[in-house]
């Protein structure tokens, strides 16, 4: 019994971990698509600001100002997204492919010209990352039967980004549904002429939706760079901006379910590496390959509508053509 | 404006003229990014031309990785003919592959145009079906296709991994590769084709798969603008609901254009498979779909430009790794930058200039028979 919960609140501790840029970059894709711009550029965004993270962290040994280069570049590739976009009108998926091919051959292209260790940069020293935070009483707790398993083990011991990102969550819903910044982005991305009418700029607000939508990749391939791992390596998100992406989907771009399908992901990813060649009774093996496939056929059959349904913001992928 | 002026610019100047802007941007922006770097800009320009057209055996690499953009940039402008973005030719290229390795592993004793026929019917038949799937959830349930391909790419990903770790390897292997081919599974180099009439070309991975891509550009010219299909497809594209008055069922087209697409994709494991490594592999495909959407967007969805841009990019795989190899601040991935480029200024940002160009033209076209009269 108590193995078991050891065994559990350890395969959630690491879906935490690893769910952690999957929230940030899927509500980074939920400001964008609700303000009627589709991004598939997620991917890049988080590539290229773990890059630009892991740089400026080993160059002046902070890890905040590896947070702050990290946001920047990112903000800086969804200012391009929108100029593409917003103000030429122009197709939104092929401007999100540009920018994720773009930024996969700029991070090794930089890399090796930089710090001439092939297309990787260097260690990065552990005063220079965002390193486990131990919360008070976290190691007097650790033998108290599950409530103190739970806490020293599960709440306990994560970097600070991690709770960023959790706190982010019920944040992003009050901003979505609560203020006004919240309704007119929805307005935007379902009814453009609507906002237009009264008075409030399209263009402003989806420019303004792509820079929530750069910071929060930002935040993400921040993470991936100087929190979880302690390097930039070629093509470290490896389809993670993907993987957002399909969960934004699976969540019907709300909140809640946003995050509820990031964790699900999560989840069978930390799965995935514990049920490795193990003979499950009565299944017998499962390929590992089925589970790391399970993301994307669920949101396939989402999308299809053979459970439930996914309906996209109306306007998300049309480009405004104001009347004139 | 008086009746009868052009409404539209010059042919050259939308097919020929805008497009080589665009490339020129991305390439002067690249230029800038070597100057960064510390290299010199110009030095580069000349060592990749040379590692891509200096000799022999460039040429025919060159005109290999070409094959690949041809196939992925004729599906990628197919489906766009419908108004569909198919991006998912990388997982297509990789189902293709299966296909061809499947009848390569398994009548590989067979005579050879009987297996090479039947293996580029195969590497067209599973990336056909391999983009049937989105198509038809696209036509018939409204899942949008750019989702449904991008997710499809990392289910042929995970599938393919499945297949070669559990059923292809060949036992005792340590990497996740098949057994070699039998000799009648093997595409001609072209270098021992050209040997035999005593020319010597070297050796490179060019294959006869390269005559294959040629063919498949004048069908795809005669299929979109010579056939009902072709021009269902292109109405489907161009105003699917006048379309549906003339007619046409959106649904019949949007899956006709998706299977061709995924068959010319598929056809990048002809090229691959029966024509380099001879035997399955994991991770053969390399990008290639993805270059697909360059290769389209500079060539304008035509054939003809479909080749040439393939070309280009052909030469700067090429060239770039001469370039890697020569100038020690640049990696191979140096072309890669210029490919997004290539993407963000003739697809994305095609709006911000070609307007403005395409004005000038017609303004001056306007004004030259006012003159005259």
């Amino acid at each position: 019994m108590g193995e078991n919960i050891t065994f559990f609140v350890l395969m959630l501790d690491a879906m935490l971990r690893v769910s952690t840029p999957l929230i940030l970059a899927s509500f980074a894709g939920m400001f964008a698509e609700r303000s009627g711009i589709v991004d598939i550029g997620l991917e890049g965004k988080m590539l290229g600001a773990a890059f630009a993270a892991a740089s400026v962290a080993l160059v002046t040994d902070s890890a905040w100002l590896g947070l702050l280069a990290g946001i920047s570049v990112s903000v800086g590739l969804a200012m391009i997204h929108a100029f593409a976009c917003v103000t030429h009108n122009g197709n939104q998926v092929v401007s999100g492919m540009a920018l994720n091919i773009l930024v996969a051959g700029l991070g090794p292209v930089l890399a090796l010209a930089w710090f001439n260790q092939g297309s990787q940069t260097p260690m990065i020293a552990d005063i220079a990352r965002f390193k486990p935070i131990h919360l008070p009483f976290a190691d007097k707790l650790r033998d108290v039967p599950v409530v103190g398993e739970v806490y020293s083990e599960l709440i306990s011991g994560h970097n600070i980004i991690v709770y960023l990102a959790l706190g982010m969550v019920p944040l992003a819903a009050w901003f979505i549904y609560r203020t006004r910044f919240g309704l007119r982005l929805r307005a935007v991305g379902e009814n453009p002429e609507a906002v237009d009418t009264a008075g409030i700029s399209v263009t402003g607000m989806r420019y303004r939706a792509m820079i929530v939508c750069g910071i929060l990749c930002g935040v993400a391939g921040t993470y991936l760079a100087i929190a979880m791992n302690t390097l930039f390596i070629r093509d470290m998100t490896a389809g993670m901006g993907y993987l957002a992406l399909a969960a934004l989907i699976f969540g019907k771009w709300k909140p809640l379910p946003t995050l509820l399908a990031c964790f699900l992901f999560a989840f069978a990813q930390a799965l995935e590496a514990r049920l490795q060649g193990v003979d499950i009774p009565g299944i017998g093996i499962i390929p590992v390959q089925a589970i790391q496939a399970l993301p994307y056929i669920l949101t396939v059959l989402l999308l299809a509508g053979f459970v439930g349904k996914a309906i996209p913001p109306k306007a998300s992928g049309v480009p405004y053509v104001k009347e004139k | 404006m008086s009746i009868g002026a052009p409404t539209e610019a010059p042919r050259w100047v939308t097919h020929a003229l805008v497009p080589l802007i665009n490339l020129a941007l991305a390439l002067i922006i690249s230029g800038l990014l070597i100057f960064a770097l510390g290299e010199d800009p110009f030095e580069a320009i000349s060592i990749l031309a040379y590692g891509a057209f200096g000799y022999p055996e460039a040429i025919g690499y060159t005109l290999y990785y070409t094959t690949n953009f041809i196939f992925t940039g004729l599906a990628v402008a197919i489906a766009f003919h419908c108004f569909l973005f198919n991006i998912g030719g990388e997982g297509q290229a990789y189902l293709g592959g299966l296909g061809a390795g499947v009848v390569g592993l398994a009548i590989g004793h067979w005579p050879s145009p009987i297996v090479l026929i039947l293996g580029i019917l195969a590497a067209a038949a599973f990336g056909g079906a391999w983009a049937f799937i989105p198509a038809w959830l696209q036509a018939k349930r409204g899942s949008h296709i750019v989702i449904t391909t991008i997710m499809f790419n990392f289910i042929a990903a995970a599938l393919m991994t499945y297949l070669m770790v559990e059923i292809f390897i060949e036992p005792g292997q340590q990497s996740a590769e098949s057994r070699d081919f039998e000799a009648g599974a093997i595409m001609p180099f072209v270098h021992d084709i050209l040997a035999q009439i005593g020319i010597d070309a070297g050796h490179s991975f060019l294959n006869l798969s390269f005559v294959l891509a040629l063919i498949c550009c004048v069908l795809f010219w005669f299929f979109v603008w010579r056939t009902r299909w072709g021009y269902e497809i292109r109405s489907v594209g161009q105003n699917e609901s006048a379309a549906v008055y003339g007619g046409i069922m959106p649904s019949r087209a949007i899956i006709l254009a998706m299977c061709i697409s995924g068959g010319l994709a598929g056809l990048v494991g002809v090229n691959e498979i029966l024509g380099v490594h001879h035997r399955l592999l994991l991770e053969f495909t390399a990008g290639y779909g993805f270059v697909g959407i360059a290769v389209a967007l500079m060539g304008r969805n035509h054939p003809f430009g479909i080749f040439l841009a393939a070309l280009l990019f052909g030469a700067l795989y090429q060239g770039g790794q001469e370039l890697a190899f020569d100038m020690p601040n640049i990696n191979r991935d140096m072309v890669v930058v210029i490919q997004g480029l290539v993407i963000l200024f003739s697809g994305a940002l095609e709006n911000m200039f070609r307007p403005r160009i395409e004005a000038l033209f017609m303004r001056r076209a306007r004004s030259a028979p006012a003159a005259a009269e």
